[in-house]
């Protein structure tokens, strides 16, 4: 059923997103883009020591894309960025794959039907193909997941 | 609101004419299929699965080329839709009546060939404010080459384009209008009658893109006067990856080559070709037999229904939908243009139309969401995307009853 995509928590975090506003003393950017169904979004970072202190967005998108970069900036807080370029991994392989699902996402298992939705693995995937340039990428740039 | 039974639908059998579509009997996630995607793609009817099915089963070769009789056959077949295209459209003449891929080729065709020799420095080309984008970017490529300018003629806020400020585009170095005849993000129908009549007063030439027009309402390109017309053969009730480019004859024989090969020759030495007479100087390579045949069948299919009937039908459906879904709260169609085809673009407050998409397609109803490759009426309305309802004369009044309480769950989900 559609509810297993839909859980509670990403309708929760679609309608009243966290850490949604812009940074002013971020120092890490970067924008993503989805052009199909014109989900956009900015992320902003603070990385300090190797460690993400603070992340936020603005954008906008469907219930999916939003919910999925409300929920990533809040478990990024206080990871450093290897471990926050392994969440990416994980959470790309809880959307793609057939592995058994792991808990070692915490809140991020919510997302566990997009997998039978394949059209939508791009709306969830947004925030952290943008978060992946923000670490990577020094210069700002834009995104896009096609 | 009126009720599915109270639509008249009188000399027009929709169930009879659904039994002619194999796609149509099928569930969706155990729900019947309500396929409202047709202005991306039509389904086929039999007749066409069947006319390519035997193309291949029993009169497969190449056309134009040998002297066998498979050959004659298959260029028989080929030809022959040919003429019926010219008479769909009311051509002059088969040799005005090019085969391409589809709408966007045919337009690619026009620029690339008639535009790279007629378009020059400062010259003007004017596009509307609706068009998709295989109808805006062939159209800048251009431009970009040659220095030339495009102009844009602005939309209203229900969707129509505003004829006194394409009147004021027009100018001396106008040289080229191309419009779409029918929105396919917003199902306005253009006075494209018109545009041409403006466009040929400053002496500038037109393109039409018919791609949306063309499966449902009658077009005549001789009395629209149209320099090209264009549109593709699988939103017509054909098979993908054939299409018609239709120019006049002067026109298409002042233009070079646009893809050189065999088949658009007369003869070939070394040192100089001389190319083949209409309509075979723009088609290079073996084309799309089998589309080419399908596409017959799909004329005929139609013909045998009558263009009218099918449109004053989905006319009915038209406004059975608008009514039905102006009923949900929240709810704002996008595109209410007085002269309409059956297509509903919507939006609903606070929900995304992907997410409208994936629950709807849950209940086995098919819709489009996205930009609909029309950016620019997206940006002119504000909204990143819309929800669009797209209708053939296949579809029923209950299958928009359905796409209505397929909306009061989404609400529900979202609410």
């Amino acid at each position: 059923m559609v509810h297993d995509l839909y859980q509670e928590t990403i309708l929760d975090h679609s309608k009243r997103p966290r850490n949604f506003h812009p940074m002013d003393d971020a120092n890490r950017h970067a924008e993503g883009y989805n052009p199909l169904c014109g989900d956009k979004l900015k992320l902003f970072l603070k990385v300090e020591n190797d460690i993400v202190i603070d992340a936020s967005f603005v954008g906008a998108g469907c219930a999916i894309s939003t919910a999925s970069a409300s929920l990533m900036t809040e478990s990024l807080k206080g990871k450093k960025r290897d471990e926050a370029l392994k969440m990416l991994d994980k959470f790309h392989e809880l959307l793609t794959t057939d592995t058994p699902i792991t808990q070692d996402l915490g809140k991020l298992v919510v997302f566990c039907g997009v997998r039978d939705y394949p059209a939508r693995v791009k709306c969830a995937t947004l925030a952290w193909h943008t978060l992946k340039s923000a670490l990577e990428n020094v210069e700002e740039q834009v995104v896009s997941t096609e | 609101m009126s009720t599915a039974s109270s639509v008249i639908t009188a000399g027009f059998d929709v169930e009879k004419v659904r039994e002619d579509f194999p796609v149509l009997k099928q569930k969706i996630h155990g729900k019947p299929l309500v396929y409202l995607d047709n202005a991306a793609t039509s389904q086929k009817p039999k007749a066409v699965i069947d006319a390519i099915r035997k193309f291949y089963e029993v009169d497969c070769a190449n056309i134009h080329r040998g002297v066998h009789e498979l050959s004659q056959r298959s260029t028989a077949a080929y030809e022959l839709t040919r003429s019926k295209v010219k008479r769909f459209l009311n051509a002059r003449s088969t040799s005005e009546i090019i085969f391409v891929r589809g709408t966007t080729e045919g337009i690619n065709l026009v620029t690339y060939s008639w535009g790279r020799h007629n378009i020059h420095e400062g010259d003007e080309i004017i596009i509307a404010g609706l068009e998709h984008h295989s109808n805006i970017v062939p159209w800048q490529i251009l431009c970009d080459e040659k220095s030339a300018k495009l102009r844009v003629i602005p939309i209203d806020d229900r969707g129509e384009l505003i004829m006194e400020e394409y009147e004021k585009l027009l100018g001396p170095r106008t040289k080229m209008v191309a419009t779409a005849h029918v929105s396919n993000a917003l199902g306005t129908i253009n006075p494209v009658d018109r545009i041409i009549q403006l466009a040929h007063q400053h002496g500038a030439l037109t393109l039409v893109d018919g791609a949306q027009a063309v499966p449902h309402i009658k077009v005549d390109v001789k009395s629209l006067d149209a320099d090209f017309y264009t549109f593709s053969g699988h939103k017509l009730f054909g098979p993908t990856g054939i299409g018609v480019l239709y120019g006049k004859a002067k026109l298409l024989n002042s233009m070079p080559p646009w893809q050189g090969g065999g088949d658009m020759i007369m003869t070939v030495t070394f040192e100089k070709t001389t190319y083949n007479d209409l309509p075979y100087k723009f088609e290079a390579g073996t084309p799309d037999i089998a589309g080419g045949i399908g596409l017959g069948a799909a004329i005929d299919y139609v013909n045998e229904i009558g263009i009218d009937k099918i449109a004053a039908y989905e006319h009915e459906l038209l406004v059975y939908g608008t009514e039905a879904l102006e009923q949900i709260p929240g709810l704002h169609i996008i595109g209410t243009a007085r002269q309409k085809a059956a297509v509903i673009s919507f939006v609903i407050d606070g929900i995304h139309p992907h997410d409208i998409g994936t629950v709807l397609d849950r209940q086995g109803i098919a819709v489009r969401t996205g930009h609909h490759c029309a950016q620019p009426v997206m940006d002119r309305f504000h909204i990143p995307a819309t929800t669009r309802a797209s209708m053939a004369f296949y579809n029923t009044p209950a299958e928009i009853d359905a796409l209505a309480e397929g909306l009061h769950q989404v609400k529900e989900v979202f609410s």
